[in-house]
């Protein structure tokens, strides 16, 4: 076990600034109206450092830095652009563990994840799309022998992007590495409740971009997001979020007539049929473990598993070993390398979570296990923990059809196949799912058959670059972590050129 | 539909600053299922919406409308909400984040009695 110090302290592997300006222009600048905001650690409650509080014209300020950086970007060769994503992905990895450690303070969730997942992820986020600009290639059409249509990849220009603050770090890397490989240049807002983070990478980094290529704005999102996603100079506009926000950003995107990509979040299902019992062995651990993961990042995951459904036959043998590992999830502190769920990311989001219990319990669903707020002692009492929880219940219920974004799983039983699918499929939102069964046809067709953008297939939560991640219904629109996501921030310019030495005959 | 005497308070301060207020229910990801507060019109509501009633705050003239989306309405038609407020910070574009406070949404199901009141609402 290695238990980290907590930045600023003694022997910690990293520290924070005391205080964060904006990032424009490749230097630090005050914010236009000088005020800044605390930012608390979600692990005891406390502030540890002041962040500056964005306005328009501190947006407007890094949309015309972004602009004036935009030409010269969009022209860097592709293996140009590579070389810089690669070396800020090298960057990171020899400070693998001090991003690590800030991540985990700035959000609360366990260094264990964040050593080994958010970060390595980011990092190899940056050399999947350092070679994915490598090898994209354009496209020829030959119309007739004299004429060809050339199809040409252009950056947009300047793109804002608003990045949530689950996975703070991760989060900004889908939305950064596409973009800039693809040549455009950007304004990032990181979400208010974890603002500080993204400057320790980016104190890493800045010497390998050029000045204006990545701007940072932070600030509440009444005040800078808002502006961010209104403003005219920019060209397209990429969010993590919630729907009604979601709806606002495409309504502001209107006035401009620009593109958007959105990932709104979900009610994931996550299907055990019944022959997943059929053996005691390694695969029935595994798809224990995959009932368990509702719980990872303390379920402030967009496809959190949150919803179990279990094939009646199975039901009670099934549950009877799941709960006693639900149990078994070490709750502690995020720095303790043992700790497998950390504390919510903030008090809201704590109070959210409690209030979806309590509506739990009033309609009627059965506290399996947890159901309440966790008080950890010392310091952590100051610290937003809550119980991993598993409710028993029925799908009408409003726990199992909203995302409450905190450790909180709702089951529920079906009997047949079709029975699964309808269940699965009665929800607003299309994001991730789980399906797990021994018999391949099975899998195979649930997967097709369950409207969400991914469907993990005996395995839940992995989250490598190559494989596409995007929502169906009200998930959003747009597909992340994958080559197709370069579309998304790319113009198609179609040259039309005719080889024919004669006129066409019309006039 | 109800508000908490701090929420009243909020929305009061809140009314001075930006003139008249809307709510609009959110979903999903993140700061999801919670209500963002808007300038009145800011969100421009439509047909996939569900007007849920008008907010009345002592000494703010005008009333306050709750919507949601038609479709999470669904879900939502058999509790009744309470719109609270905590302290905290949420990413939406809602009005009173930078008051460092959030509204909230309580909930409990309605009695029969309010069932029988609304009717095939």
């Amino acid at each position: 076990m290695v238990r980290y110090a907590a930045p600023g302290e003694a022997g910690s592997v990293v520290s924070f600034q005391p205080r964060y300006d904006h990032f424009i222009g490749g230097e630090y600048v005050p914010p236009a109206k000088g005020r800044y905001f605390e930012n608390p650690t979600p692990v005891t409650g406390r502030t540890f450092t002041v962040v500056a509080r964005g306005t328009a014209e501190d947006v407007d300020s890094a949309v015309r830095a972004a602009d004036g950086a935009a030409a010269a970007w969009g022209r860097t060769s592709p293996a140009a652009r590579s070389e810089v994503l690669n070396k800020i992905a090298d960057r990171m990895e020899q400070h693998l563990e001090a991003i690590a450690v800030a991540e985990s303070w700035e959000n609360g969730k366990p260094v264990r994840e964040t050593l080994a997942a958010d970060i390595p992820l980011a990092i190899d986020h940056f050399r999947y799309f350092a070679g994915a600009i490598r090898a994209q290639e354009g496209s020829i059409s030959q119309l007739d022998p004299d004429t060809v249509a050339y199809h040409f990849h252009e950056p947009l220009g300047v793109v804002g992007q608003i990045i949530p603050w689950n996975f703070p770090i991760l989060m900004a890397t889908w939305k950064l590495a596409p973009a800039l490989a693809a040549g455009n240049t950007v304004v990032l807002k990181p979400a208010e409740q974890t603002p500080a983070s993204i400057h320790v990478v980016l104190e890493l980094i800045a010497d390998l971009l050029p000045p204006g290529v990545v701007n940072v704005v932070n600030g509440f999102g009444v005040e800078a997001g808002k502006p961010l996603a209104q403003h005219r100079g920019v060209r397209k506009v990429a969010f993590t979020g919630e729907t009604t926000t979601g709806r606002l950003i495409m309504q502001y995107a209107s006035e401009n007539i620009i593109p958007v990509t959105l990932e709104l979040g979900g009610k994931s299902p996550n299907v055990f049929f019944r022959d997943v019992a059929d053996a005691r062995d390694a695969f029935y651990d595994k798809a224990q473990e995959g009932f368990a993961m509702f719980a990872l990042n303390q379920g402030e995951v967009c496809t959190c598993p949150s919803r179990a459904l279990i094939q009646s036959s199975i039901y009670s043998s099934f549950l009877a070993d799941a709960i006693p590992r639900v149990e078994r999830i070490r709750q502690g502190h995020p720095l303790d390398t043992e700790t497998m769920i950390g504390a919510q990311a903030s008090n809201d989001q704590l109070e959210k979570i409690l209030s979806y219990i309590d509506i739990g319990k009033e309609e009627g669903a059965r506290v399996l296990t947890g159901g309440e707020r966790a008080d950890l002692g010392g310091e952590l009492s100051g610290g937003y923990y809550v119980r991993p929880t598993v409710f028993e219940g029925d799908n009408k219920m409003r726990i199992f059809q909203e995302e409450i974004f905190g450790p909180v799983l709702s089951v529920t039983k079906f009997d047949e196949y079709d029975d699964a699918i309808k269940i699965a499929n009665d929800s607003l939102y299309g994001l991730g799912a789980g399906v797990w069964s021994r018999d391949g046809n099975t899998a195979y067709r649930a997967g097709r058959e369950i409207q969400a953008g991914r469907v993990w297939t005996n395995c839940y939560h992995v989250y490598p670059a190559h494989a596409a991640f995007g929502g169906y219904k009200q998930s959003g629109i747009g597909r992340e972590n994958h080559k197709m996501m370069l579309d998304h921030y790319q113009q198609t310019k179609n040259l039309l050129v005719s080889y024919a030495q004669n006129a066409q005959g019309f006039f | 539909m109800d508000l908490t005497e701090t929420a009243a308070g909020l929305l009061r301060r809140l009314t001075e600053e930006h003139g008249p207020l809307m709510f609009h229910q959110s979903g999903g990801c993140c700061d999801g299922s919670a209500p963002m507060c808007y300038p009145a019109g800011e969100f421009r509501t439509g047909a996939a919406d569900v007007h849920l009633g008008d907010l009345t705050v002592d000494g703010v003239a005008a009333p306050i409308p709750v919507w949601m989306s038609a479709s999470q309405f669904e879900y939502w038609r058999h509790t009744h909400i309470t719109i609270d407020v905590v302290p905290g910070r949420g990413a939406g574009f809602s009005l009173e984040a930078p008051e460092g406070m959030r509204f909230l949404t309580r909930s409990r199901l309605l009695t029969l009695e309010e069932l029988g009141v609304l009717g095939d609402v």
